[in-house]
């Protein structure tokens, strides 16, 4: 299950989606969006995905994944669109017959999707707005 | 002569005033040439402070990419998901 959504994420779903007779574990990690980001008091973000592409990494990193920590499976949904404070911004479940493979590959998702699925956040922030670019904040070009 | 859309994403798509354009090529362009007309056509992408993430097709390409067949190139600030 790999998804990009405007919607809330259920966390359920994803555990429903991994979950199986086989396993005897399911680890779970939730990113959130958090009130604060480099010194700058955050007021909320957008999530803007590049959807096909982005659909498609997540698809070849949780491949990789499932072959090279030989867990059951993994899910991951992503949302997209205006986020506030404390919502959930990506989930991702693994799950495996023992946990070890579980954190592990879960683990590694979460690392691989932040290193390389075309998603940008935009920052509104007290007293203006930035696109999240890797190490960088740069100025929103459309003056919102 | 063989076209390719080409999207922008982030603040590229701020810089270029787009979010994707058709553009001609030449069959034995590469990526670096399309970026070369690029340039041309949206001076606003000029300066950066490094060069973008390229995908062809929806998957990461190098700059010396022949875009014979391509269908989309998509030029990309570096991420920031998760």
């Amino acid at each position: 299950m790999v998804r990009l959504q405007a919607e809330p994420i259920r966390v359920e779903a994803l555990l429903d989606a991994v979950r199986g007779d086989a396993d005897g574990a399911v680890a779970l990690f939730v990113g959130t969006v958090r009130d604060h980001n480099d010194g700058h008091r955050v007021v909320e973000l957008e999530y803007h995905a590049y959807e096909t592409m982005a659909a498609a990494e997540l698809g070849r990193i949780v491949d990789e994944a499932v072959r090279r920590f030989g867990v059951s499976r993994i899910a991951v949904v992503h949302r997209v669109g205006r986020l506030a404070i404390g919502e959930a911004s990506v989930a991702v479940a693994a799950a495996s017959a023992h946990r070890s493979a579980a954190f592990d590959a879960c683990r590694h998702v979460v690392e691989a999707l932040k290193r390389t699925a075309p998603i940008w956040k935009k920052e509104t922030f007290e007293g203006g707005a930035v696109w999240i670019e890797g190490p960088d904040r740069v100025p929103t070009g459309n003056g919102d | 002569m063989t076209t390719v859309e080409v999207r922008y994403f982030a603040s590229l798509a701020d810089r270029a005033g787009r979010a994707s354009e058709a553009l001609e090529i030449g069959d034995d362009a590469r990526v670096e040439d399309l970026w070369t007309l690029v340039l041309e056509r949206h001076p606003g992408l000029g300066g950066l402070r490094r060069r973008p993430l390229v995908a062809c097709d929806l998957e990461y390409a190098t700059w010396d990419r022949r875009l014979a067949g391509v269908r989309e190139v998509a030029f990309l600030p570096p991420v920031s998901g998760g």
